[in-house]
């Protein structure tokens, strides 16, 4: 099996690194460089728990090769947080009650970054249909609407 | 889940790319967006001994009007086809067809010659480009050629690409005025294969007769299927209800579904149907027929 190294800026910080051709995107930001704020649910391309930004656009990174991502600008959910104060998204999901369990929140909430970067002030659809690749099993959905229409009308 | 190990190549010409397929002729593979290939090497349904990366290679994203057609360069992500304004105002049969692709995440890496190229009966594309009658283009050693879209699927997750050819570009015949098309699909929940979905377009003369119809089906058989019967039955009628009703009869006679857990195959029979009236249908409206 071939070895490539590559080199990837995540959440602003560059990493350069040796990865088996085969290496999942997401096992590579979990385990190689221990971030494991990116969940794995599924692993089979459903649930969305694992998505991350790459290249401006939120993507499964259970279903991209570390490879792949060579050269890319890539922002995880620990990239949402600054200097100790919680991103627009984040409050919003505080207040707003967008989590149960939690386990699909760091796909929520990078899929809500990735549509908010797109559309400044999203209409209930059209976060509805940005997040219809992420499953959620305990909310029901509500809440993470109202979360990401929170952090929509916050100066971000 | 973990692949089986291969050796990744990530070429940056095309001519290098064709190259790597000769020399490894049936242990290589073809990775596009890899929103299918990936999930089957996890699962270990598929194997491979060497990935080739299509998408290092320049100039296969693009969406453009070029001498009468309608080109897609192989490597456009479903995405670029969802927010395309070419697309939604003069092809909403495959703005139709884009935003029912699995879900916006995949769409962002999913490209539109890889879900051609994959070949498989429950993909969206294969029905709504037998609908416009497309063209795909095929690149080798030998240069380019052109394979009308009826001839391109050969079996279950079988085309005719040859070993060491790539998918470069699917070429549509621009529609002429009083045209419309609609892609109508039944899904469990969203980013769930078609238990059955209907593609149709429609060119209308101005003798509010059926000049052009294009009529196809998802997951209706080992192959997508083209309604042949029904598309030659609507040629010269008036696309009115009693002519869509029989057309959509005749459309679901072409099916031949497998029963799974998406239903029985009396049930997508049935679904074929109907799906196929509310194509046809939204089609009659989009021409300005109705």
């Amino acid at each position: 099996m071939s070895k490539h190294n590559i080199r990837v800026t995540i959440n602003g910080v560059p990493h350069e690194a040796q990865v088996d051709a085969r290496l999942l995107l997401v096992h590579f930001l979990r385990d190689q460089l221990q971030m494991t704020g990116t969940h794995i649910g599924c692993d089979t391309t459903h649930c969305g728990a694992c998505t991350v930004v790459v290249d401006l656009e939120p993507v499964k990174s259970c279903t991209m090769l570390a490879v792949q991502a060579d050269g890319a600008a890539i922002i995880t959910v620990e990239g949402l947080e600054r200097d100790g104060k919680l991103h627009p998204l984040q409050e919003g999901f505080c207040q707003e009650h967008g989590l149960q369990c939690g386990f699909c929140t760091p796909g929520m909430l990078m899929t809500a970054y990735g549509l908010l970067s797109q559309t400044d002030r999203p209409s209930e659809a059209e976060i509805r249909h940005a997040i219809s690749g992420n499953l959620c099993r305990c909310t029901g959905y509500v809440n993470i609407v109202k979360s990401i229409q929170y952090a929509a009308a916050l100066p971000r | 889940m973990i692949p089986a190990p291969f050796d990744y190549h990530a070429p940056g010409s095309l001519a290098e790319a064709i190259g790597l397929l000769q020399q490894h002729g049936d242990d290589a593979k073809v990775l596009s967006g890899g929103q299918s290939l990936l999930p089957l090497l996890k699962l270990r349904l598929a194997s491979t001994a060497h990935l080739v990366d299509i998408g290092r290679i320049p100039g296969l994203e693009y969406i453009k009007e070029e001498g009468g057609y309608l080109k897609i360069g192989g490597r456009t992500r479903e995405s670029a086809l969802e927010r395309s304004d070419v697309i939604k105002a003069k092809y909403p049969i495959l703005h139709d067809t884009a935003l029912v692709i699995a879900d916006p995440l995949v769409r962002n890496r999913a490209t539109v010659g890889g879900n051609l190229a994959h070949a498989d009966p429950a993909n969206d594309h294969p029905a709504t480009m037998l609908a416009l009658g497309a063209e795909v283009v095929a690149a080798g050693a030998g240069g380019e050629r052109v394979i009308p879209i009826t001839q391109f699927f050969t079996g279950i997750f079988s085309t005719a690409l040859r070993p060491g050819e790539i998918l470069v570009e699917i070429r549509i015949p621009a529609p002429p005025p009083r045209s419309g098309g609609a892609y109508v699909k039944l899904e469990r929940k969203v980013g769930d294969f078609a238990t059955a979905a209907a593609a149709a377009q429609l060119t209308i003369g101005a003798d509010g007769k059926v000049a052009r119809a294009g009529i196809a089906l998802t997951s209706a058989g080992p192959t997508p299927i083209k309604a042949t019967a029904a598309e030659q039955f609507l040629m010269g009628q008036r696309p009115d209800t009693a002519a869509i009703a029989q057309a959509s009869k005749l459309a679901s006679d072409a099916a031949s579904p497998s029963a799974d857990r998406r239903g029985s195959v009396e049930y997508k029979r049935e679904m074929a149907r109907v799906l196929t009236a509310r194509a046809l249908t939204r089609a009659v409206a989009r021409a300005g027929g109705h």
